[in-house]
C-alpha cells in the first residue's frame, strides 16, 4: 500500500513532464533548413516556423535606422558538416557561397538594431516566416564569423 | 625554443598522469603502499608541471609570439597585458591547459588530506582525478595544442604544426595578432568562464570519491560526508559562473535580456540542475539512509554532464546542429564520456544491492518524500533541456528534417516546474522527517499562505493584472514568508530558553546549525532572483526612435533626451562613439545621464554596442545607441528598454553566496567549541556588570 502511493506519485510526474515536453514541442517547433531546401519546398514553406542558415553577402547589407528596418541577403551554404569540412572549412564554404553568384540566394529582413557581428561572409541563422513576396522576415538572428574561431591562416603580408 | 619546452613540459605531465593512474591501480591491486605512494607523488607533480606550461603559454601571450597560433589567434599587440593574460582561456586550446591545471590543483588538494581512516578510498580517487585531468592533456598533446606554430614550407604555404614540416620550412612570424573577439574583453567575460570551470572541476571530487565507493564496497555515507564541501564549492562556482555569464549577456550582448536558452548556456545550466538535486538528496542518505542509489546516479550523471558541458561551451557550438561536430575533438569527447559512464553504470549495477535503503519512505508528506519530489523536478527540468539540445537530431534521424526548439520550448515546458519547485520550497522546511501529514504541514503554513495571498491580492490592484505573474509573486512571497517565518519561530524558541536577546539567538542559530540556515537564506535569495526572472520576462517594455539633439523618447516612468555625442579613441585603441541622454521621470524630474555607446575594435573589425543602464529596485532603464549619422551629428538612434525588477536577480546572487559562505562554512574543531563555550559562560558574570 505504501509503495502504491509513491509509484502513483512517480507515474503522475512522467505524465505531466512527457505531456509539458510535448506541447511545447510542438507548439515551438521550427524546421531547419538550408536555402536550398527552402527554395526547394516553394509555396508550401509560407508561413511556418523556421530557421535558415547562410552566408552573409556584404553588399547587400542595407539599414534604416529611422525604422530599425535591415535588409541583406544570404547565400546557401551546405548544412552537413562533412561536406563542409570536405570543402575546407566553415570560412572557405561561407566566402565559396559569397563569392558564386549562382549560389541560391534569400532576401532577409529583419526590424531592430543592427548586430554587431553581421558582416560580409559572417554565418547568419535566421528564425521566422517566408512571406508571400520571397522575403524572409526573420524574428531572430543569429551571426557567427568563423574566421575568428577556427584556424585561419593569417594573410602572408605579415613580416 | 618556448613553444617547445611548454609542449615537451605537457606531454611530460600527460605520461605523468598516465603513469598516476596505472601505478594507482596496480598498488591497490597488489596491496603494496608504496606504489600508491609514488602514484600520489607523481598526482602532485602534475599541478607544478601544468603550472610551468602555462606560465610558458602565458609568456608567449604576454610577449606577442605569433608565430605560435594560439597567441596569434586570441591576441593582438593593441591588447593590454591584463586581457593578453586571460586570453589564456579565450580559446580553445588553451582553456583546455586551464582546465587541467585546474583539475590538477584540486586533486592535489584533495590527496594532500589526511586520509587515516579513508585510505581505502585513495588509490581510487587518484585514478579518477588523474585518468580525468589525463584526458584533457591528451586532447592538447594530440588535438588541441595551443603550443603550435606556423611554418612556411619552400612552396611558400603557411601550414600549421608543433615541429617542422619538411627540413626546408621556417617558422612564419606574422607581424600582429588576430585579437581576442570584442565580445569576450569584458570583466564579466575574464571571470565567467574560470568559475564556471571551477565549478565544473570540483564536481569532478565528489564523482572520484563515489567511484572510489563503488569500487571498494564502502558504501556507506563516508564518501558524501568527506565530500559535502566539495560539492558546496562546486555548486557556488558553478552558480557563480552561470549569474557572471547572464551578468555579461545583460551588459554586452545589447538585447535587453540576460538568458536565451542558448544550447551553451544548456550546457553550463545541466549539471546545476543535477548538482542542486544531489545537493538535497545526499541529506536524505545521512539522516534516514535512504536513496543511496539515486545519489549515485545523480553523481554519475553530473559528470558526464561536466565533460559533456566543457565540450559545448568550449567548441564554439551556435545555437546549431550543424555546427555540433565542428571540432575536431567531439568524437574524442563523445567516446570519454561514453567509457566514463558506462563503467560508472556498471559499478553502480554491481554494487546495487549493497546500495539498498536502510528503511522505506512511508508519508508522501514526510520531509524526505518532499525531498524526493524536489529531485524528480530538478530531473524533469533536466530532461526538457536534454530533449531541447537532442531533439533537432532526433528529428533528423526519424523524419530526415531537422526540426529544433527555441527559447518558447524551454519557457513554456520549464514554467510550471519551477512554480512547483518554488511551492516545495515552501512546504518542505515545514515538513519533519519520517512523518508528516496536511494537518501537521497545514498549522505552520496558513498564516504564510494567507499573508502571502493578501501581498498577491495588493499586487492585483496596484501593480499587475497578469495571472501567470501573479502566480508566480504568490509563490515568492510564500516561501519567502515561511523562510523568514522559520527563523523567527527557531530564534523566538531559542531566547525563551537561554535567555539571549532575540538578534542574539538568531546570530547563534546560524552556528547551530549552518547547514540548515546557510540553506534557507540560499532560498530566500533563489526567490529574489526569482523576482527578477519574473519581472523581466512578464514586465519588460521596449521601444525605438531617432532622435535629433535636445529631443525627447518616452518610454513607460522614464524619458530620455538626446543630449550629445562625441567619438575618441580609448587608451587600447578602440574607436568610441558615445551618446549622452539625460534621463527624466515622468513628471520631468531630471534623474541623471545615461552614456549609451559604440565600440569599435579595429584589430578585430567589429563593434560592440554597450547600453547605457540606470538600475533601481523597482526597474533598469536600458538605453542603447543604435546608430548615428556621421554627417550631421544630429541624429541618433536609440532603442530603449526597461526591465522591472531585474535587479533583484543581481541583489538575489549576492545572498546567494553569503548562504553558500554559512553552509559551507567548516565547522569548529567540538573539543575547541565546547572549551570555547565554556570560557564565554565563565566570563558572563563581568560581562554582565
Amino acid at each position: 500500500m505504501g509503495r502504491m502511493k509513491f509509484i502513483i506519485g512517480g507515474v503522475l510526474i512522467l505524465a505531466a513532464v512527457v505531456y509539458l515536453i510535448v506541447s511545447s514541442t510542438q507548439a515551438s517547433a521550427e524546421y531547419f533548413m538550408t536555402i536550398d531546401e527552402l527554395k526547394a519546398q516553394g509555396q508550401s514553406a509560407i508561413g511556418k516556423s523556421l530557421r535558415i542558415s547562410g552566408a552573409v553577402v556584404g553588399d547587400t547589407i542595407q539599414y534604416d535606422p529611422q525604422t530599425l528596418t535591415l535588409t541583406f541577403d544570404v547565400a546557401d551554404v551546405p548544412g552537413d558538416n562533412n561536406v563542409i569540412d570536405a570543402q575546407g572549412g566553415l570560412a572557405a564554404v561561407l566566402h565559396a557561397a559569397v563569392i558564386d553568384p549562382n549560389r541560391s540566394r534569400i532576401e532577409i529582413t529583419y526590424t531592430g538594431p543592427k548586430p554587431d557581428l553581421l558582416k560580409n561572409e559572417a554565418q547568419a541563422i535566421m528564425t521566422g516566416q517566408l512571406g508571400a513576396d520571397g522575403v524572409f522576415h526573420a524574428d531572430e538572428l543569429l551571426l557567427k564569423c568563423p574566421t575568428k574561431y577556427q584556424n585561419a591562416v593569417p594573410n602572408q603580408t605579415g613580416g | 625554443m618556448l613553444a617547445e619546452i611548454g609542449y615537451g613540459i605537457i606531454v611530460v605531465a600527460f605520461i605523468v598522469a598516465l603513469y598516476s593512474v596505472g601505478a594507482a591501480i596496480y598498488g591497490e591491486r597488489t596491496k603494496s603502499p608504496a606504489v600508491v605512494e609514488s602514484a600520489r607523488r607523481a598526482m602532485l607533480l602534475l599541478w607544478p608541471l601544468i603550472s610551468l606550461a602555462a606560465g610558458t603559454l602565458i609568456y608567449l601571450l604576454i610577449t606577442n609570439h605569433f608565430e605560435v597560433s594560439f597567441v596569434y589567434e586570441v591576441t593582438s599587440r593593441e591588447m593590454p597585458t591584463y586581457l593578453k593574460i586571460t586570453a589564456w582561456w579565450g580559446g580553445q586550446a588553451g582553456s583546455l591547459v586551464f582546465w587541467s591545471w585546474l583539475m590538477s590543483a584540486f586533486a592535489s588538494l584533495v590527496t594532500l588530506r589526511k586520509w587515516e581512516r579513508d585510505r581505502e578510498f585513495l588509490p581510487w580517487v587518484i585514478v579518477v582525478t588523474a585518468l580525468t585531468t589525463a584526458f584533457f592533456l591528451g586532447l592538447v598533446v594530440f588535438y588541441e595544442n595551443p603550443f603550435a606554430r606556423y611554418w612556411q614550407t619552400a612552396g611558400g604555404q603557411i601550414v600549421t604544426s608543433m615541429f617542422a614540416p619538411a627540413a626546408t620550412a621556417t617558422v612564419y612570424f606574422p607581424s600582429d595578432g588576430n585579437g581576442l573577439n570584442p565580445l569576450l574583453r569584458h570583466p564579466g567575460m575574464i571571470i565567467h568562464p574560470p568559475m564556471l570551470y571551477l565549478g565544473f572541476v570540483s564536481f569532478v571530487i565528489p564523482y572520484a570519491f563515489a567511484i572510489a565507493a563503488l569500487i571498494t564496497g564502502r558504501t556507506d555515507d563516508r564518501w558524501i560526508r568527506i565530500t559535502r564541501r566539495w560539492t558546496l564549492i562546486a555548486w557556488l562556482f558553478l552558480s557563480f559562473g552561470l549569474v557572471l555569464g547572464s551578468r555579461w549577456a545583460y551588459d554586452v550582448l545589447g538585447w535587453g535580456g540576460f538568458w536565451g536558452w542558448d544550447p551553451v548556456e544548456i550546457a553550463a545550466l545541466m549539471p546545476w540542475l543535477t548538482g542542486t538535486a544531489f545537493l538535497h538528496s545526499v541529506m536524505i542518505q545521512e539522516k534516514r539512509g535512504l536513496l543511496k542509489q539515486w545519489n549515485m546516479i545523480l553523481i554519475i550523471l553530473t559528470y558526464s554532464l561536466v565533460i559533456f558541458g566543457t565540450f559545448l561551451t568550449r567548441t564554439g557550438v551556435l545555437s546549431s546542429v550543424h555546427a555540433f561536430a565542428q571540432s575536431s575533438i567531439g568524437p574524442v569527447f563523445f567516446v570519454f564520456i561514453g567509457f566514463t559512464f558506462i563503467t560508472s553504470i556498471a559499478l553502480l549495477i554491481y554494487r546495487w544491492p549493497d546500495l539498498r535503503g536502510e528503511t522505506e519512505m512511508k508519508s508522501l508528506l514526510s520531509r524526505e518524500a518532499l525531498f524526493l519530489l524536489n529531485n524528480l523536478l530538478f530531473m524533469s527540468v533536466l530532461v526538457i533541456c536534454f530533449w531541447g539540445v537532442v531533439f533537432p537530431i532526433i528529428s533528423q534521424i526519424f523524419t530526415g528534417q531537422t526540426v529544433t526548439v527555441g527559447p518558447p520550448f524551454y519557457d513554456r515546458a520549464t514554467a510550471p516546474l519551477f512554480a512547483a519547485l518554488m511551492f516545495l520550497m515552501g512546504i518542505a522546511p515545514l515538513s519533519t522527517w519520517k512523518r508528516s501529514t496536511v494537518g501537521t504541514i497545514g498549522r505552520v503554513l496558513w498564516k504564510s499562505a494567507l499573508a502571502a495571498l493578501v501581498i498577491t491580492v495588493i499586487l492585483f490592484f496596484t501593480y499587475t493584472h497578469n495571472i501567470i505573474a501573479l502566480v508566480g509573486f504568490y509563490l515568492i512571497a510564500l516561501v519567502l514568508l515561511v523562510t523568514l517565518y522559520e527563523f523567527w519561530r527557531a530564534a523566538w524558541a531559542r531566547s525563551k530558553a537561554t535567555k539571549e536577546n532575540v538578534v542574539a539567538a538568531l546570530w547563534n542559530l546560524f552556528g547551530r546549525d549552518r547547514r540548515r540556515y546557510g540553506g534557507y537564506v540560499i532560498h530566500i535569495s533563489m526567490m529574489l532572483m526569482a523576482i527578477g526572472i519574473l519581472g523581466i520576462n512578464a514586465f519588460q517594455i521596449q521601444t525605438q526612435g531617432t532622435l535629433a539633439l535636445n529631443n525627447s523618447l518616452t518610454l513607460g516612468n522614464y524619458s530620455i533626451k538626446y543630449e550629445s555625442i562625441a567619438q575618441f579613441t580609448a587608451a587600447d585603441n578602440r574607436q568610441v562613439t558615445r551618446a549622452v541622454v539625460n534621463v527624466y521621470d515622468k513628471n520631468g524630474n531630471y534623474l541623471g545621464q545615461l552614456y549609451p555607446r559604440i565600440d569599435y575594435y579595429p584589430d578585430a573589425q567589429q563593434n560592440m554596442t554597450i547600453p547605457g543602464e540606470r538600475p533601481t529596485l523597482q526597474d533598469d532603464l536600458y538605453v542603447l545607441l543604435v546608430d548615428w549619422q556621421p554627417a550631421s551629428a544630429n541624429g541618433a538612434t536609440f532603442k530603449i528598454f526597461v526591465n522591472p525588477l531585474v535587479n533583484w536577480l543581481w541583489i538575489g546572487s549576492l545572498i546567494f553566496f553569503v548562504g553558500i559562505i554559512i553552509a559551507a562554512w567548516p565547522d569548529r574543531d567540538p573539543e575547541y567549541a565546547s572549551a570555547r563555550s565554556r570560557a564565554r559562560h565563565a566570563e558572563q558574570p563581568s560581562a554582565a556588570d
